[in-house]
């Protein structure tokens, strides 16, 4: 692949448009709720701690939808994941390391499954992971209908474990001096991030995957083997979305079958918002990101404003869902005049 | 370009606009409240009675949040509620579980936070100042007690369950509470109990079930009214009758409006209530911690109950929700 020259081109034009969008939006949160704290440091570092767990699955959901997949299934494996955690812990007394590890596994397992169907078989990506989404969140009930609460020593401590920041603390109303933190959670999330950007931009792989959501025929021709890529995509996938599961559970240490229910919209609105297109070949994973982001700045504006309705999220989201989209066909028309 | 930088602008205008300005005052308490969502009667009269109890005249501001069902979305309000330097944090939670790293940031953080309606599963109790709500497990052998005294020494009564939503404190409580009375009264035979989630439409698909699969249903407890309305429509589409003249008794908790005029209109038997208006007591709380004193880990909420040989009009003409 060339590398992008002096030109910038539409589609970095409209991750330029995101990352702008959030700076603006975070700064107009900072003048106007400055007095209510807004621009504490702790504030920012919040959308990561909340979002840890959205931004893995989030990324991984770039990576399928630029090969023109999808997958519905992660708010349901996720909600799977979080039940064999606190089951497995807390009902068959597993550590802590070892339901982890089995969570992941299972993660590529559901990925490899589903991966292999929309590869071998041709199956609409957005059926299989329909039936996914269905059987992962049948699977939770079976698994336990009551609410579980993880009290293992191992998982609270990984959850609770705040890497302070040595700057930036500030004394609160009732005189108690806070420096801003950060969770583990955290720090897995951007290591993640990192990766994938790397792997989709510098690796064979993911510059294979770019091109077969580009054009998957002209792909062939090249001499991809197409059907093996999009398995492994979708196996990665799958495992994002487990790690992303395990992340989202460290943030609420608890297991029960309405958990994270519409976190695959959340994370298709974060792709989209982040400039992937949903006919494949375009994304990038800073975009999701900031996608992300995004949304954890409007539930921020609306929880500070205080009287208005929560709604407006998403109703907010509605708007630069269609914002984006209107643009990216804008820029997909004037591409094609060329 | 220029077209762009225009789309930009207004994208910054909405944002903008969409946060409009509130300025704080010194003098006032600030309290945030993480409300569940809005999907009953119930909960809408839960959030009508802390907007108007912790109210500026009052000497309050409340900071109003609304989860949507979801705990994460709970989790983030409280984490902004500590950002906003609020002094008291009021929770609903959405489920019992997992709370124990944001209500730790909270004490790290030195504000008390007071739980309202559901409990929380977490090993230590100092992670929260205190409790407010009804005494689920009580409203449940008020009921049981209220169905022996109606049907007495009956042979057999049968009785179907339409729960809440599994898990739920209120869940939970309502069913033991039953279950601890009509224990005791081997002539009482629970034939079925399934989840209708608390809400009108599941109660009226769980009361289609039970209707094909037991022919003699004499009485339908329904763990919310929500769910006794659905169960109405559902006996009433099967040709039956319910009701104090009707084939089938349908009883059912917390005492919204709605189910009054169910009872007057003679559908709905009698109604326990579950007292919403947890606002006025979480104020007494906040103004006892404010002057220094102890409060009670536990604090019940007063509740009623109410079937068809009450003045209902009357009733229902003083009831705020």
């Amino acid at each position: 692949m060339k590398k992008q020259g002096r030109k910038i081109n539409g589609n970095t034009f409209l991750l330029l448009i995101t990352i702008i969008l959030f700076f603006v939006m975070y700064g107009v949160g900072i003048v106007v709720f400055k007095e209510q704290g807004f621009a504490k440091v702790q504030n920012f570092l919040n959308l990561f701690i909340s979002n840890a767990g959205l931004i893995v699955i989030a990324t991984g959901m770039t990576i399928v939808m630029i090969t023109g997949g999808i997958d519905i299934s992660v708010g349901s494996v996720t909600a799977m994941v979080c039940m064999i955690l606190a089951w497995s812990m807390e009902n068959k007394g597993w550590g802590a390391v070892q339901a982890t590890v089995f969570v992941l596994a299972i993660g590529l397992v559901f990925g490899f499954v589903q991966g292999w169907l929309v590869a071998y078989l041709k199956i609409q990506p957005f059926i299989v992971t329909l039936a996914g989404m269905f059987f992962a969140r049948g699977m939770t009930a079976v698994i336990s209908k009551d609410m579980i609460s993880i009290k293992n020593e191992t998982f609270l401590a990984w959850a609770q474990y705040k890497m302070h920041l040595p700057f930036g603390g500030y004394v609160n109303k009732k005189g108690v001096t806070i420096y801003p933190y950060i969770y583990p959670s955290v720090v897995i999330a951007i290591v993640v991030l990192v990766l994938m950007f790397v792997v989709l931009k510098y690796t064979k792989f993911g510059r294979s995957i770019y091109a077969i959501g580009g054009n998957e025929q002209s792909a062939l021709m090249m001499g991809l083997d197409v059907k093996r890529t999009k398995l492994k995509a979708y196996v990665l996938e799958g495992f994002l979305s487990s790690l992303g599961g395990f992340l989202f559970c460290l943030n609420t240490c608890s297991g029960f079958v309405e958990q994270a229910k519409g976190l695959e919209m959340d994370a298709i609105a974060s792709s989209v918002i982040g400039g992937t297109l949903l006919t494949g070949g375009v994304g990038n994973v800073f975009g999701s990101l900031f996608g992300v982001l995004i949304k954890g700045t409007i539930e921020a504006f609306i929880t500070f404003q205080g009287t208005l309705s929560s709604w407006w999220t998403r109703i907010t989201i509605a708007a630069m869902l269609c914002f984006f989209i209107v643009l990216q066909s804008i820029f997909a028309a004037t591409k094609n005049k060329k | 370009m220029n077209k762009k930088i225009v789309a930009l602008l207004s994208v910054a205008a909405v944002a903008s606009t969409m946060a409009v300005n509130v300025s704080a005052e010194e003098d006032l308490i600030t309290v945030g409240y993480a409300q569940v969502g809005a999907e009953s009667d119930w909960r809408t009269a839960n959030t009508e009675s802390f907007k108007s109890t912790f109210t500026e005249e009052n000497g309050y501001k409340l900071i109003f949040d609304d989860a949507q069902q979801k705990q994460e979305n709970q989790i983030k309000a409280i984490r902004n509620f500590i950002q906003q330097d609020v002094d008291y944090i009021v929770v609903a939670p959405v489920v019992e579980t997992g709370w124990e790293t944001v209500l730790q940031e909270a004490k790290d953080a030195g504000i008390p936070v007071i739980l309202s309606d559901r409990m929380m599963d977490v090993a230590d109790d100092s992670l929260y100042t205190c409790w407010v709500g009804g005494n689920f497990v009580k409203e449940g052998e008020t009921c049981a007690n209220w169905l022996v005294d109606k049907f007495g020494d009956e042979e057999e009564v049968n009785v179907v369950t339409i729960q809440g939503t599994i898990g739920a404190s209120a869940q939970i409580g309502r069913t033991e509470g039953v279950d601890n009375v009509l224990k005791d009264h081997a002539n009482f035979k629970i034939l079925d109990q399934q989840s209708g989630e608390f809400t009108q439409a599941k109660g009226q698909e769980v009361m289609e079930s039970f209707l094909k699969s037991y022919d003699d249903i004499d009485v339908v407890i329904c763990e919310n009214d929500n769910e006794a309305f659905g169960a109405i429509d559902a006996i009433k589409a099967a040709g039956k009758t319910c009701g104090p003249e009707g084939d089938i008794c349908v009883v059912s908790f917390d005492s919204v409006k709605a189910a009054f005029e169910a009872m007057i209109a003679g559908d709905l038997n009698a109604t326990f209530e579950c007292n919403p208006l947890h606002g006025p007591r979480v104020a007494e709380i906040i103004q006892k911690l404010e002057a220094g004193e102890e409060v009670d880990k536990i604090q019940y909420v007063d509740e009623g109950a109410f079937d068809t040989t009450m003045d209902l009009e009357a009733i229902l003409a003083e009831r705020l929700y």
